[in-house]
């Protein structure tokens, strides 16, 4: 069984390297290299450390900007499940930014802060944060009743009953909800990148593309959806470890 | 040769000691009058069935013996204290296990003692003890999840065993769980009541079961909540588990409860 | 939440926020924040020029194209690998890799293939949105309850009547769910795509306003946008209200 689902992975991942290997000789367009042609400028841009040098510029307000929506995202959101007051207040604004498209924004931030860092961690930022205030605070208010009862019951404080319960029953909800909010934060940090200033990875791509290198600019591509899967599965692992019961879900009959 | 005496009574409150007072309880949820006026007695180291149909409060009665529900009025003592909330000498048993699904059966029948400040090594050998005795050894480290309705209610009994608490109250707590277990439960049950010194506060909607194990049980009805009668079961259970549900005292209390009831089935 | 024992509408805290808005803007706290009722003013004005409507028709266009597209495609890659256990498994992994992989970073890749124009818009539009699709489509196929499908049969219907009668109802409250998603990801999509490619829509709009430091029309042309954005998503919500009645026996 295990084999099977790996096997298959494996296969389909195959299969997409072939095609694309097929499709950039075909070719499917001038702008399309081959599989081969891409994984070569891969290799080469690693080998001489330039790979590296623009992951360092772009993962720092990706990283900082993540830290920080998840640690007040999850804070805020918390606040918001349990106190009706400021769910009143604040749920609309993240509610009315969980639908717009941010993006929208980029120009009016970059005006505002210039074209360094601090505007790229902001629109990593706004772009991560109301997902995962929405996702607390929705898992928070729907603790199921009995839990929290149980826990008065047995005389938990009221923060035993935040730590010991509430968190870690929303907590499978919790999570999903920092993986929507590290994903929109990465797509905030590219297209920071692409739009507001040449830098790191961004940079790679929009210069490979002015010049034609496209092996190089694939590559670049290539890599960050590597990493942002890499990424996710770290989250999945971490959330394993804190919560090693959260695999199967919850007992009610 | 059955003893059904009506409520106001107060023979029998006087020939034993009484754990939990109940005192002209009333609870209103905006304009719905859930209990009203309401005043029983609870006899020490012994079971009182609270049974009536759905409606009738004795959910609601229950949780403000423990604490989690204010009354609107009245007063409920135990042990001659005054209840203002959750406390020491009660402890819980949910309808629906109310387990955390993230921590394992150990965690789980610790928690109570762990909300009392015990340290970790003392709890789990606590733990551990009940979990034996509810006979769940060998599972101490699996998930709730992994466990069975039965079962995982077994943890739950545990986890309100092992605060060793006065007075254990229990609410529907084998109405989750399929009929053979049930009838395991029920059995288990009266040697529990049987070999602890405690007093047991029992809520269910199941004639058979209030019958079943109970030594005295409080037939509530609804609209307004009231008391209806007080059944004291004479000593049949003294016959051994399996004679109870064919002797005819046992039948004849069913019956007559039963017709009481019918007329207030929705 | 309640006031003085009167139960406050849900979003009504936006009418203190609109307020904290407009003192702001009249402190004149700063440049770029202009006072809400100048920017509803401006607002006013910008819907009826030419350059907003048309901003709003490629929008529109790029938008309904790209979501239509998703929807068709999305719905039927979901079908597929909520029925086959085999293109289930050779597909899933990449469904999982794209929905929560940065898109904005194939932006560029679409812009070399398919040019600067609404052709790469579109896709990138339909690109944000199908992979939630597929996942919620795929989900409510799934979870058909086993009864269900026995019973179609045990009655003798057909693999078509099924479908139609049963199996695309049972389906429904979830695969909406993930349209409702999909829509609101079109929506960033065509921004983005808008601003990266930035020659048509709104993207060309905010580039000219920003450009010219013309604050009120910026907000205004936001406020419009979000306001589309959101008004859609509660549309969508509202269909999914309609058949979720049923949703939470199934």
């Amino acid at each position: 069984m295990q084999n099977r689902a790996l096997i298959l992975k494996l296969f389909s991942a195959f299969a997409l390297c072939l095609t694309w290997e097929i499709a950039g000789r075909v070719p499917v367009s001038y702008a399309f290299p081959t599989f081969f042609e891409s994984m070569s400028a891969l290799a080469e841009m690693t080998a001489d450390g330039r790979l590296f040098d623009a992951y360092a510029e772009t993962l720092r307000p990706l990283i900082i900007g993540i830290s920080i929506s998840a640690f007040v995202g999850v804070i805020v959101g918390l606040w918001v499940g349990l106190s009706p007051l400021f769910d009143w207040l604040f749920s609309p604004i993240f509610i009315v930014m969980q639908a717009a498209p941010l993006a929208a924004l980029i120009p009016l931030l970059v005006l505002a802060y210039g074209i360094g860092l601090t505007s790229k961690v902001i629109v990593v930022c706004i772009m991560a944060m109301p997902v995962i205030v929405l996702s607390t605070s929705g898992a928070v208010k729907n603790t199921p009743e009995s839990l929290k009862e149980m826990g008065e019951s047995f005389l938990a404080s009221r923060l035993s009953v935040i730590s010991r319960i509430i968190l870690p029953a929303a907590s499978p909800v919790i999570f999903a909800g920092l993986r929507l909010g590290v994903s929109a934060g990465f797509i905030g940090a590219i297209l920071a990148e692409l739009k507001i200033t040449p830098t790191g990875v961004g940079d790679i791509i929009t210069y490979s593309r002015s010049i034609a290198d496209y092996p190089s600019m694939y590559a670049a591509i290539f890599s960050i959806i590597v990493l942002s899967v890499l990424f996710l599965n770290l989250l999945d692992k971490v959330e394993i470890i804190l919560f090693k019961g959260n695999q199967r879900g919850y007992v009610s009959d | 040769m059955s003893q059904i005496k009506n409520s106001d009574e107060d023979v029998q409150n006087m020939e034993k000691p009484i754990a939990v007072s109940v005192q002209n309880i009333s609870k209103n949820y905006e304009d719905v009058e859930a209990l009203k006026n309401m005043s029983l007695n609870f006899p020490k180291g012994e079971l009182t069935s609270l049974l009536g149909p759905s409606g009738c409060g004795k959910t609601t009665l229950l949780k403000i013996i423990a604490g989690l529900l204010e009354p609107s009025s009245g007063s409920v003592s135990v042990n001659g204290r005054q209840v203002t909330g959750p406390g020491a000498d009660r402890a819980f048993v949910f309808q629906d296990f109310a387990l955390m699904p993230w921590a394992s059966v150990l965690q789980n029948v610790s928690f109570g003692l762990e909300m009392r400040g015990m340290n970790k090594n003392e709890r789990e050998s606590i733990a551990q003890n009940y979990i034996e005795e509810v006979g769940l050894q060998g599972f101490e480290n699996s998930f709730p999840h992994e466990l069975s309705g039965g079962m995982r209610q077994r943890v739950g009994l545990a986890r309100a065993l092992a605060v060793d608490a006065d007075v254990l109250l229990m609410d529907e707590p084998f109405s989750a769980v399929d009929e053979q277990t049930r009838r395991k439960f029920q059995e288990d049950l009266l040697q529990l009541v049987a070999n602890k010194n405690k007093t047991f506060i029992f809520v269910t909607h199941s004639i058979e079961e209030a019958v079943y194990v109970s030594d005295q049980i409080a037939i509530l009805l609804p609209r307004p909540s009231r008391v209806s009668e007080i059944i004291r079961p004479s000593n049949f259970r003294a016959k051994g588990v399996d004679a109870i549900r064919r002797d005819p005292e046992y039948l004849d209390i069913v019956d007559n409860i039963w017709n009481s009831l019918r007329s207030y089935v929705e | 939440m309640y006031l003085f024992g009167y139960r406050l509408p849900g979003m009504s805290s936006l009418i203190l926020w609109g307020a904290l808005w407009e003192l702001i803007g009249q402190a004149k706290i700063t440049f770029f924040i202009p006072p809400l009722s100048k920017v509803l003013s401006t607002l006013y004005e910008v819907l009826g020029t030419s350059a907003f409507q048309n901003a709003l028709k490629e929008t529109a266009y790029a938008f309904c194209f790209g979501v239509f597209y998703a929807v068709v495609i999305g719905i039927t890659v979901g079908i597929l690998m909520g029925k086959n256990r085999l293109i289930d498994e050779l597909l899933l992994p990449w469904v999982n890799v794209f929905l929560s992989a940065p898109l904005t970073a194939l932006v560029p890749v679409l812009m070399v293939l398919f040019g600067f124009g609404m052709k790469s818009i579109i896709i990138t539009t339909s690109l944000f949105a199908v992979w939630i699709i597929i996942l919620n489509t795929r989900a409510g196929v799934k979870q058909i309850n086993r009864s269900l499908v026995e019973m179609a049969t045990s009655f003798g219907a057909t693999p078509l009547k099924a479908f139609v009668k049963i199996y695309f109802w049972a389906a429904l409250p979830e695969i909406l769910g993930g349209v409702r998603i999909g829509i609101i990801r079109a929506v960033k999509g065509v921004i983005i795509g808008q601003l990266l490619i930035s020659i048509v829509g709104f993207g060309a709009l905010f580039e000219l306003y920003s450009a010219n430091f013309l604050m009120s029309h910026f907000w205004a042309v936001l406020i419009v946008l979000f306001a589309l954005a959101f008004s859609i998503s509660e549309f969508l919500a509202y269909l999914e209200r309609r058949v979720s009645y049923y949703a939470t026996k199934r």
